[in-house]
Formats: structure tokens, C-alpha cells, sequence
């Protein structure tokens, strides 16, 4: 998977790894903005600190 | 040896090296090693290529369910660490934010000298507490998720300040990284118990360090009306349904309150959370706004993040 995306990216190394980079930064910034605080809502908090009867 | 010419065979491209497998759990014979060398020699010769097509396929199934696997576990621990961290920052800068914002508020448009338990029909008229100074305004109960009250603790930060919302519900209040009234007890310096939540890690960790008190330290509760100066008293652990924490006097559910408590109640242990930490403060002392802020917090008042 990894290895075809590697192979199919076009360019020198050098520009591979910048577009890598830039690819792995979009994901990150997406996860944290919109992914993480999804998950995040529809866990149930996993850490109670009340105290309930 | 025959071991590892079969767990090679699962990476060679050689078609017949499912015999190699078959063979793993017998003896290596003469004739074994015989049959793997003629295979070999086989696909030397016919070159065996087209016969690979569907191990190749099962290969690069195994492969991308692998790496999708990997992915998932990086993933996970890419949302721990948001969940901690990340997420801790975005939460204790709205906290500032929204504290700031309410504490401007106040300032802007006071309420006005309200007469001491005037808008708390439970308060007794004339109070005898250990309170010293004027008897503590105490305001009605807000609505339900409304933030109504900041908090500050200068033991958890130099510049901490959380907010205060009505209600204890976790998605509703305490996953924005403030703290939240337990609306069955009682308002800021009233008798009795004024009794709060609040994560103790994650969703910005605002009581990390509770267990951090230490005798005497402030907790200053900020409302429309002033402020609260509480000084932390003793700490107690108890099971997560210990809800007598919260009466009036704690853990004596029927009797009649005598002083004006703060309680904070957090998870314990620290990420295990199987119980409940709960922190007592003494009202010590209240300062109307119009008197302006204690000097410990005077610069940490309404200031932005």
C-alpha cells in the first residue's frame, strides 16, 4: 500500500518526501480539527470524575 | 534448517513452496530436501512466473491488511496523544477565554448592591458563620449548562482560572475543560456545600493537581456578586458512589449546616480513576466586586489568554 503510494508519486526523492510531508501534515491537521473531536463526542468519558448514586 | 527454508518459502516466489510448508512439521528426509531442490530447478527452467498470480495476490492482501492495521495503531495513538495534549491546549485557552469574557462582564454591568441572601430564600437571615467580613452575597441557581461562576486555584497555576457551569453532565459541561455544580448542593458562600467536578485528566486535565493542596491554599470562586476566598482543608477518597461528599455537611447527609464549604471532586488514581478524589475548603472570606479583587488574583481577573 505504502510502497505503491511511494512508487506511484511522481518526481525525484527529494520532492516524493516534500509531498509526503505536506500529505502527512493535511492529515494531521485534519485529524485533530474534525476527526479526534468526532471520536472524541461519541466516546463515552472513559474517565467519571463525579460522584453518582 | 527446514524451519527456515519454510518461513523463507512464504517470501519466495518460487509456486511450489507450498510443499516446503506441508513438510514443516516432519522430519526433514534426504528426499525432502531433494524434492525442494528439483522444484527449484523446475521453475529455473519453465520459469514458473504465470503461476503466481494468486499467491502474489494473497501476499499483497496480507500486506495492505498489515499496514492498514499498523495505520490504525498509529492512529490511535495519534488520538491519546491529541486527547491529552492538543486537545488540553484548545480547551484551557476557551477556558481563559470564556472566564475572561464573564469577568468582563461583571465588571461592565454589576448586578448592583444586592442585599445579602436576598435572592436565596434557603439562606437564614442573620448569619453567624465563620465567614469573616460581610455576610457572603449568594446568587439563585442559574440554568442548567449556563457558566456562572470562574474558578481560581493559584496551587494548580499561576494564571489557572476554569470556569464554572451549573450541572455535572460530562458532554454537556465537563468535556469543555471547566468544572461543573452539582445542582443539588448548594451556590458559592452559602451554608452549606458548594460542591464541584471537573476532569482530572484529559478534556484539559483542570484538576490535575488536586492532590497537590496543601493546608490553607486559596480556591477563589468568582460570581456576578464578587468573590469567594475558600482555603483548602483536607482531602478524603472514596468509592465513586460516595455521594455523601456532596450534603451540606459532608458525609452527615441529614444534619444541619453549620459552615460554608467548597468541595472539588476529580477522578483518582491519575488515569485510572476507580475512585473519586475529593478536596474540602472553609469559606474564608467574601469580597464584594465592588471592593475589587483579592490581590492574589487582581492581575488574573478578566485578563485574556
Amino acid at each position: 500500500m505504502y510502497g505503491a503510494l511511494w512508487r506511484g508519486l511522481p518526481g525525484p526523492v527529494w520532492l516524493r518526501i516534500l509531498i509526503l510531508v505536506v500529505a502527512v501534515a493535511i492529515v494531521l491537521f485534519a485529524l485533530s480539527t474534525w476527526i479526534f473531536p468526532l471520536v472524541d463526542g461519541l466516546l463515552t468519558p472513559s474517565q467519571p470524575v463525579t460522584v453518582d448514586p | 534448517m527446514a524451519g527456515v527454508t519454510d518461513i523463507y518459502s512464504l517470501y519466495s516466489e518460487d509456486p511450489e513452496s507450498g510443499d516446503g510448508a506441508g513438510s514443516a512439521g516432519s522430519s526433514p528426509t534426504p528426499d525432502d530436501d531433494r524434492r525442494r531442490r528439483d522444484n527449484r530447478g523446475n521453475r529455473g527452467r519453465t520459469g514458473g512466473r504465470r503461476d503466481n498470480a494468486p499467491r502474489s495476490i494473497v501476499r499483497g492482501v496480507i500486506g495492505v491488511a498489515g499496514e492498514l492495521l499498523i495505520t490504525a495503531g498509529v492512529l490511535v495513538f495519534l488520538f491519546l496523544g491529541w486527547q491529552l495534549w492538543i486537545q488540553g491546549i484548545a480547551l484551557n485557552n476557551a477556558q481563559t477565554n470564556d472566564a475572561s469574557g464573564l469577568s468582563q462582564q461583571w465588571n461592565a454591568s454589576p448586578v448592583g448592591p444586592a442585599a445579602p441572601g436576598s435572592t436565596d430564600a434557603a439562606a437564614p437571615p442573620a448569619d453567624s458563620s465563620g465567614a469573616s467580613g460581610a455576610s457572603p452575597v449568594v446568587m439563585a441557581a442559574p440554568a442548567e449548562t449556563k457558566q456562572f461562576a470562574v474558578l481560581y486555584v493559584p496551587r494548580f497555576g499561576a494564571d489557572y482560572k476554569r470556569t464554572i457551569a451549573e450541572g455535572v453532565d460530562a458532554k454537556a459541561v465537563l468535556n469543555a475543560g471547566g468544572a461543573g455544580h452539582y445542582e443539588q448542593s448548594q451556590m458559592p458562600g452559602d451554608m452549606g456545600n458548594f460542591a464541584i467536578a471537573a476532569h482530572r485528566d484529559g478534556w484539559g486535565s483542570p484538576f490535575i493537581k488536586i492532590n497537590e493542596l496543601q493546608i490553607g491554599d486559596p480556591i477563589y470562586v468568582e460570581t456576578q456578586d464578587g468573590w469567594y476566598t475558600y482555603r483548602y482543608r483536607d482531602t478524603e477518597y472514596v468509592t465513586p458512589e460516595g455521594v455523601d461528599v456532596l450534603s451540606a455537611v459532608p458525609q452527615v447527609p441529614d444534619a444541619a449546616p453549620t459552615d460554608r464549604l467548597i468541595t472539588l471532586t476529580s477522578c483518582n488514581p491519575l488515569y485510572i480513576a476507580s475512585e473519586r478524589i475529593i478536596a474540602y475548603g472553609v469559606l474564608d472570606s467574601f469580597t464584594p466586586r465592588s471592593a475589587g479583587a483579592p490581590a492574589e488574583i487582581a492581575g488574573l481577573t478578566g485578563k485574556g489568554a
